[in-house]
């Protein structure tokens, strides 16, 4: 990608992250610290990757994207609100009654939305059975979908694992975000998914790691998942927990806590310096 | 019903898919390791790239065919009962329930005449735990004729359907060629006056015969199939409280959730009558002969007559 690309990614990366701040903020609650690890790849996603019109967000043969990890759902809004399939403002409603900003993504409310997810480990499965579909029906979108290093516990995670290989799902892909950190403690403490990519080479998928923070790495490893056939391909992203937000890098304690107002204050001053930052670059 | 054909529920199950399959090309169906069993390898037999084995991950395999509806698929997906509603209950409820999906869910071997697998696998809790899912349709056929005529229905129906079938063969009563069936409606299958009896599932056909045993006793009784548990039909539970005063349950399921507790819900709240619920009695059942067990726990023609002549003489 040109530099200018790039640039631009990282400004909406930057952007993205504003947006999650300022929703757990107004919400009083959320999970900023797994939406702000994976705020490069909601981006690429969204900017660069899928095929996804905000203007038509049902059509047929779109791309589609499962938040298996939907405790990241303030990530996932503030780039589908950047992406323009509802505005900005809106943002600042998540989980408040009477919005449609549900606490966990809700595929019958929120416009870009095509799987309602929260309970961990069924949202991979789901996006098997699109992934599926689509080859039975000849719709040539591919069927993306991001898990948390926690949620790969899930022995569902790996019931979907083995469906997707043996059925040669590779429209499919899997991306992890082994940001390292889950509700308890460090996952290796907790109970530990390590080795990742030698589990799902295991299971049969072709699989890199990268870092997920890096767009040049991102954009080789959705090119490489574009170029497989005959398997899914899983991309494991290794990544900072809280990235962007000095005082929630690598601390457990901001997985499921929203800033209070001078945190949220000095979020928003970093990540706006940050994005000066780039702006000037 | 010596001489009356017999035939299981979940044969009518296999047979409603094939021809189904034979009509509509948006028809995917997921089984878990049970394709024999369900029955729904008379479909793969005939539709072989329409028919996914999921292996024995019953979890996966709704979320998957959640899935697979999201993209303009009717989707079945079966197991035994116990799995189906049992095991993958959060991911029906989640997966299926929540976001209204158009899943079907076939779920085989429901109930104590499973027989002599044992406890483990009656299941007799899945219409509890399928009824307190929002907006899920919750059936049972009384024969395999009604399974068929079911299933169609099912397809119709926009949104998440739960059936359950038996694994033994039960009597056909049904006419095929007049037979229709509406999700929703009870069906009166004898007039009575002095007490209703209101069944689904094989009970139905023992329901009819206690109603001959209670005639020689000089008791009139109402026989009604219910064979969809929710939404309940109120309208024919309401008249069977208004003419006959007494109404009697019968369930190859817990007394707890029941079509049982769906009948008694709507008297208490719109017109209270005296109703005897027959089904287990918050007891896991045992391995056996599927008749034997089905007497033993009073689920036959003898008991339920006893019950509704006690009842109604009181």
């Amino acid at each position: 990608m040109t530099a200018n690309e790039k640039k631009a990614l990282q400004i909406n990366a930057c952007r993205v992250r504003m947006g999650v701040i300022e929703s757990t903020h107004a919400a009083k609650a959320g999970h900023p610290g797994g939406s702000l690890s994976s705020a490069e790849v909601f981006t690429y996603l969204y900017f660069k990757e899928l095929n996804v019109d905000p203007k038509d967000p049902q059509k047929w043969d779109r791309d589609r994207f499962v938040l298996s990890k939907g405790h990241c759902a303030p990530g996932l809004y503030a780039a589908l609100a950047l992406r323009e399939f509802f505005p900005w403002e809106d943002l600042k409603t998540l989980r408040h009654i009477g919005s449609y900003l549900q606490g966990h993504p809700d595929m019958k409310r929120i416009p870009g939305v095509d799987m309602s997810t929260g309970s961990l480990g069924q949202g991979v499965s789901a996006a098997c059975g699109m992934a599926l579909a689509a080859k039975k029906q000849g719709n040539p979108c591919r069927v993306y979908t991001l898990l948390g290093d926690g949620e790969i516990q899930e022995g569902q995670v790996w019931e979907a694992m083995m469906f997707a290989h043996h059925y040669k799902l590779d429209n499919l892909c899997v991306v992890i975000d082994n940001n390292g950190l889950q509700i308890d403690g460090p996952v290796d403490q907790v109970m530990s998914p390590y080795p990742i990519a030698d589990k799902l080479k295991a299971f049969g998928l072709e699989c890199v790691e990268i870092d997920g923070h890096d767009f040049d790495a991102l954009e080789a490893a959705f090119a490489q998942a574009r170029a497989v056939k005959g398997t899914p391909f899983a991309i494991v992203m290794k990544t900072t927990k809280g990235k962007g937000v000095g005082y929630m890098e690598n601390q457990v304690g901001w997985h499921g806590k929203a800033p209070n107002d001078e945190q949220a204050e000095a979020a928003l001053k970093e990540l706006g310096a940050e994005l000066a930052r780039l702006e000037a670059m | 019903m010596a001489d009356v054909k017999k035939i299981a529920t979940r044969q009518g199950y296999g047979e409603a898919l094939k021809e189904l399959g034979a009509v509509h090309d948006n028809i995917v169906v997921f089984d878990a390791d049970l394709a024999g069993s369900t029955q729904t390898g008379m479909f793969g037999k005939v539709f072989p790239d329409r028919h996914f084995n999921c292996g024995i991950a019953e979890g996966n395999m709704m979320a998957v065919a959640a899935g697979a509806a999201s993209m303009g698929m009717v989707a079945f997906a079966s197991s035994f009962a116990m799995f189906a509603a049992g095991r993958a209950y959060e991911q029906v409820r989640n997966s299926i329930g929540y976001t209204r999906l158009n899943v079907k869910i076939g779920a085989s071997h429901g109930g104590i005449s499973v027989g002599e697998d044992g406890a483990s696998h009656q299941c007799l809790e899945d219409f509890a735990l399928m009824r307190s899912i929002p907006g899920m349709v919750v059936m049972s056929p009384a024969d395999a004729v009604e399974a068929k005529a079911m299933v169609r229905a099912a397809y119709e129906h926009e949104g998440p359907v739960y059936m359950r079938f038996g694994r033994s063969p039960v009597p056909v009563f049904h006419d095929e060629d007049s037979f229709t069936f509406t999700i929703g409606r009870g069906e009166v299958m004898r007039d009575g006056t002095d007490v209703a009896i209101i069944a689904n599932g094989l009970l139905v056909a023992e329901a009819v015969e206690a109603g001959k045993l209670l005639e020689e006793r000089g008791i009139s009784a109402r026989i009604i199939n219910m064979a969809t548990i929710k939404p309940l039909d109120e309208e024919i539970v309401l008249k069977a409280a208004e003419e006959c005063g007494k109404i009697v349950t019968c369930e190859e399921h817990s007394v707890i959730g029941g079509l049982g507790e769906a009948v008694c819900s709507l008297l208490s709240e719109k017109r209270p009558t005296p109703v005897r619920r027959i089904g287990t009695n918050d007891v896991f059942g045992h391995s056996g002969p599927a008749a034997a067990l089905l007497e033993e726990f009073g689920l036959c023609a003898g008991n339920i007559a006893g019950v509704a002549e006690e009842f109604a003489k009181d």
